[in-house]
């Protein structure tokens, strides 16, 4: 019986030996991957500035500046449907059409610009404050680089767009798209010795 | 039986000085580049001249081969950095622009056809359900009623089963977290294909197909360099372009702006910023192969 149980003991201290052993390896194998001195990272600011480079409005051909047309021409606030210029675009408004329509956003007295619902000049350019004033969420999201696309340098400057470049800001649901190919089927693959 | 097929001692040994000179006459038969490429070391293991030695003959090789300027860069990791990836679940419509961008990029073979990604058709009723899962949806436009869309390619995982289970050592994670492989040390035996419970590994069942003017020529040792049969090959996050500070392919293709990159070390980073904000998942978790790809919803 004492054999047995120094037998055991034995064991005993050489299965735990070994099972430190491993778990010392398995440790300094995560060592390696996981423990980053991470105090002094150099971290990219990831708020949209002035220097980022914001892509230009999507104009159709022709139509900016919009004074070039509106200039000197009598201004009719009555909200409606337009029949004789821009009647594409009031056939596709839907951008909480019972509510608005063009004079709400776009500016009366200098087509030129957009306005914030408080009367304020927002350019063009800077269409994205315009939006921002009902789509508070998706702003800060966007500043942030999370909602929409950005592309560049993942630690540097980056190419922002602005949100009428992905909707259209009179019907702005993101449009269906046609896929690319599916991959082929598995079965459908033939492996040719090209050799 | 047996007894017929078995070849005896006797008969093997006489065989074997024949097979040798056979083998030697093989060998001798190859120059001397394709000999030292046969004999090279474990990319880990090499030196650094021995590295710049090895990349100016690739170079040479793939720009003879494939008639244009090559290069392969075999930067490390960057300092204080740890990829992360992020990818939005209710914004994805499906359109595969990932999948073709990621094969124009990394120079996928085109025939026969290697997708590193694959974009994933789930109903929405089921939820996320690998086993009713389709690949092959091919409407006249997506997104469609009642269906999301998963596109998987490799989750670069902090515990992946796929380097874990290599025999030859030719599969492991990079500082930066980015799973690589040396394709030269590759054997082809598949099981880390096995391992992985993604499928995100692919193998070079035939001689990748590509055509000249489609390959791209910036390449990375560890990365999109051309691939030969018989090896694994899989999605690196763009270690030619990351590795640069650049985004990879699939983020700046996105119609749809829901794939996210960057340094998951960086508080300030976009990828931080969806982990603290956002509702994150990551694939079979209960695999606990701790993905560091991660599918969120930014609705």
């Amino acid at each position: 019986m004492r054999y047995l149980l120094k037998g055991h003991a034995f064991l005993i201290v050489a299965l735990t030996i070994l099972m430190l052993g491993a778990a010392s390896c398995r440790l300094h194998g995560d060592d390696e991957h996981y423990l980053y001195n991470t105090d002094d990272i150099v971290s990219t600011p990831n708020d949209f500035t002035e220097d980022d480079a914001l892509s230009p409005p999507p104009f159709s051909e022709d139509i900016f500046p919009c004074s070039d047309c509106h200039e000197g021409e009598p201004t009719n606030h009555e909200p409606r449907k337009l029949v004789d210029m821009h009647e594409e675009i009031s056939e596709m408004f839907d951008h909480d059409k019972e509510n608005r329509w063009c004079l709400d956003c776009h500016n009366a007295d200098d087509r030129d610009y957009l306005k914030s619902a408080s009367g304020k000049l927002i350019s063009f350019e800077d269409s994205y404050k315009l939006c921002g004033q009902c789509h508070g969420d998706k702003l800060r999201d966007w500043k942030v680089g999370v909602h929409g696309k950005r592309t560049g340098m993942w630690n540097g400057k980056k190419q922002y767009y602005l949100c009428v470049n992905c909707h259209n800001p009179h019907s702005p649901h993101f449009k269906s798209l046609k896929p690319m190919p599916p991959p082929e089927r598995q079965e459908d693959i033939y492996y040719k010795d090209k050799d | 039986m047996q007894q017929e097929n078995k070849t005896s001692r006797r008969d093997f040994l006489k065989a074997a000085p024949v097979a040798a000179a056979a083998g030697a006459m093989a060998l001798s038969s190859c120059n001397s580049d394709s000999m030292k490429e046969y004999l090279q070391n474990n990319f880990r293991t090499l030196s650094k001249d021995e590295i710049k030695e090895i990349i100016t003959n690739l170079e040479v090789k793939y720009t003879k081969k494939y008639g244009k300027k090559f290069s392969v860069s075999a930067k490390p990791a960057l300092d204080k950095t740890l990829f992360g990836y992020a990818l939005d679940l209710s914004r994805c419509i499906g359109c595969r622009r990932c999948e073709y961008a990621c094969v124009d990029e990394n120079n996928q073979s085109r025939d026969p056809q290697i997708h590193w990604i694959k974009v994933l058709e789930m109903e929405k009723d089921k939820g996320i359900d690998f086993a009713h899962a389709n690949i092959h949806y091919n409407p006249e436009l997506v997104p469609e009623e009642g269906y999301f869309y998963v596109p998987i390619a490799c989750q670069q995982c902090k515990n992946p089963p796929c380097v874990k289970v290599c025999p030859a050592q030719a599969t492991w994670q990079e500082r930066d977290g980015i799973v690589v492989i040396d394709y030269d040390w590759c054997i082809g035996c598949r099981y880390c294909m096995a391992a992985c419970p993604y499928g995100a590994r692919h193998f070079n069942w035939g001689e990748p197909g590509i055509p000249d003017e489609e390959v791209n020529p910036i390449t990375h040792y560890l990365g999109n360099r051309p691939r030969t049969k018989g090896v694994v090959e899989k999605c690196t996050f763009c270690v030619q372009r990351v590795r640069e500070g650049r985004y990879p392919a699939c983020v700046e293709v996105c119609p749809v702006g829901s794939r996210k990159f960057g340094n998951l070390l960086d508080p300030n980073s976009e990828i931080r910023y969806i982990l603290e904000n956002k509702r994150v998942l990551v694939l079979k978790a209960e695999q606990n192969t701790q993905p560091k790809f991660y599918y969120y919803f930014g609705v």
